[in-house]
């Protein structure tokens, strides 16, 4: 207890050194949890939107479905298995999807599109479909009409009101044919699907494709991004070898690369930080050892066992980090919850950029509590990891050189 | 390894720097006798080895040849721990300045060798009250360093120097920055208490005004034991 006291003095000994120490670390604990917060809200931000694009978050097909898509690889998109699917933790949604392709006419414009059939509201839930309409009305689950791409809508030099021709190949070889009007016209994020998507309600592709009650995919929404292994892990298991269940990961693995790749590129930057505040608080460990050098000589003269000392040195060491890594964090938590709801937003072409890819241009901050752990124990261990220079001072210590002046 | 009764007793004992270059005999072949409640000088000019055999009897420096015996215990033979602990237990330090912790008061530099001793708190007070008493310095108690004279600083360090009841106080030139009201009054603590307390006092000292108080005066010449009296002023001393 005594040596806790003494060290909580020692520390207050040189102030103006205490506090510049402590305030280094308190700013590199700021400057860490907001590059990392910045970093991880902007990865979120970004599968966010790409699982808003299309792919929801979680996908259920039968199985071989991926490897070929076709309609024959449809199961019967029963109640049950629906409800043993939402039974499972985590799963906020779910939407039935009947996806195809066709070719779709208008006047003597003809192109291949791809059809998806859903639940209109379903659908909204999980990937904000509405949201994507810019001209005329979103659908209704009995609506005779579909909703056109902008791009293959301008292609086809169609617009709301307007009527297309679909012909294509339905359930078991049946033909699939049908003229259907155009209710509204929505944007899709991705360049691709923008020129190629058609989407109607599921009754309507079903009875279209002559595959009544089928759907190729379960889409599915969840509460938490993190957990999304487990989750799918747990659907695998209720479902069976029958179903195929694959993560946006599985289905977009070039994005899942591209945040590796930007995570390995952060690690130098976050590493270069470290090594800032590396320096910052051996500069004052050095100043404080040659400051003191005669009172440890005489200190371990008069009796003082080394361990004690170090055990002492220590102490100054968690007490000027664990202050300046409290302060930090504590500081860090308003700036990040700041810009999570006032995210940094681009503008000018970055933003025009990002609006044309279906992204709102903004920067959030993630606020996830494991990112100020993360980053206030990293700081710690660093400041524990430099207090063994003292250490070993003091283990290499000659009290009579230590006392030389 | 009992060899003595004496507190201190060192036998042969050298220090030799550079052994293999230009070798330079610090200490040379000392030989040194100090019974219970001694109040000794070591004197001698600068480089003489007064500073390197106190180093050497308190257990702070390795000899190159001989033994010292402190209390009957061959302190040559004790490892670099060991002797840490033996310096706690049975050896009390006064520097020449920066002797107190600044951080801690008086009372807390008084009672801090008490802490690494593992002496219970009551014992603690009762020794520190005792101890302030004895240097005069009862209403300095709370005070730090930084609020003392360095007359008042070395007087709480001498009281730091016995509060682990020692067997014996080394001092090296406690009295060197003190002016000669200061030292006067430092020598008159410690004559007290070595009165008192049967403290036994062995100082390395320049100080006249120390010197004249000693009731033995060993004079170190170029490492070795040049005379050695008893009760008697240095200046008068039979050279050996």
């Amino acid at each position: 207890m005594w040596l806790i006291k003494m060290a909580w003095k020692n520390i207050w000994r040189n102030r103006n050194r205490t506090v510049i120490t402590m305030s280094s670390i308190f700013f590199a604990v700021i400057l860490s949890v907001l590059t990392m917060s910045l970093q991880w809200g902007a990865f979120d931000n970004l599968v966010k939107n790409v699982v808003s694009f299309y792919t929801g978050y979680i996908q259920v097909h039968k199985a071989g479905y991926w490897d070929e898509q076709i309609l024959d690889n449809s199961f019967e998109a029963e109640d049950t298995l629906g409800k043993r699917i939402l039974a499972n933790e985590n799963i906020s949604g779910i939407s039935p999807r009947l996806e195809s392709f066709a070719l779709v006419s208008a006047g003597d414009i003809t192109k291949g599109c791809l059809i998806m059939g859903v639940d209109p509201e379903r659908e909204d839930k999980v990937t904000r479909l509405k949201e994507k309409l810019t001209r005329g009305d979103y659908l209704e689950a009995d609506d005779n009409a579909v909703l056109v791409a902008e791009g293959l809508a301008q292609k086809l030099k169609l617009g709301v009101s307007d009527t297309i021709v679909l012909i294509s190949q339905g359930y078991h070889g049946a033909t699939a044919a049908g003229k259907y009007g155009i209710k509204g016209i929505a944007r899709f994020g991705s360049p691709d699907l923008n020129e190629r998507m058609l989407v109607m309600p599921l009754g309507l592709a079903q009875d279209m494709f002559s595959a009544y009650g089928m759907a190729t995919t379960y889409v599915l929404s969840i509460d938490d991004p993190k957990e999304l292994q487990s989750t799918v892990a747990r659907i695998r298991s209720v479902l069976g070898n029958n179903y195929e269940v694959m993560s946006w990961e599985d289905i977009m693995p070039d994005i899942k690369q591209h945040i590796k790749r930007d995570t390995n590129n952060m690690k130098y930057i976050s590493g270069i930080l470290y090594m800032l505040i590396c320096f910052g608080i051996f500069g004052t460990l050095l100043m404080m050892m040659v400051e003191r050098k005669f009172e440890m000589g005489m200190l371990v003269a008069i009796g003082m066992k080394k361990s004690k000392l170090i055990f002492l040195s220590l102490l100054e060491s968690v007490f000027t980090v664990v202050i300046g890594c409290t302060l930090g964090i504590a500081a860090s938590i308003p700036i990040v919850y700041y810009f999570s709801k006032r995210p940094i937003r681009f503008g000018g072409s970055t933003a025009e950029a990002f609006s044309r890819f279906g992204f709102e241009p903004i920067f959030p901050t993630s606020t996830d509590a494991f990112i100020f752990i993360n980053q206030g124990i990293i700081v710690f261990v660093i400041g524990l990891v430099l207090s063994l220079y003292p250490t070993y001072v003091i283990i290499r210590l000659n009290p009579i050189a230590a006392m030389k002046r | 390894m009992e060899k003595s009764k004496a507190i201190i007793d060192a036998h042969n004992v050298s220090k030799i720097y550079n052994p293999e270059t230009i070798p330079v005999y610090a200490v040379n072949n000392v030989h040194l006798h100090i019974d219970e409640g001694e109040f000794t000088a070591l004197v001698g000019p600068s480089g003489s080895g007064k500073t390197t055999l106190l180093n050497l009897i308190g257990g702070l420096d390795k000899t190159d040849s001989g033994n010292i015996y402190i209390n009957g215990i061959d302190i040559t033979r004790l490892s670099a721990g060991e002797l840490i602990n033996f310096r706690l237990m049975n050896i009390g330090f006064v520097f020449q300045s920066f002797n107190l912790i600044p951080v801690l008061t008086a009372r807390e530099n008084v009672e801090f060798i008490m802490l690494l001793q593992g002496t219970d708190k009551k014992a603690r007070q009762q020794r520190v009250q005792q101890l302030f008493r004895e240097i005069g310095l009862e209403d300095k108690i709370d005070s730090r360093p930084a609020q003392l004279s360095g007359g008042q600083q070395q007087r709480v360090a001498v009281a730091r120097a016995l509060a682990s009841k020692p067997r014996f106080v080394l001092a090296d030139e406690p009295t060197a920055n003190l002016d000669s009201k200061s030292a006067a009054n430092l020598l008159d603590v410690m004559e007290l208490l070595n009165r008192e307390e049967k403290m036994t006092f062995l100082f390395s000292t320049h100080d006249q005004r120390v010197i004249e108080r000693a009731r033995r005066v060993i004079t170190l010449v170029d490492g070795a034991i040049a005379s050695d009296v008893s009760a008697t002023p240095v200046l008068q001393t039979t050279e050996r």
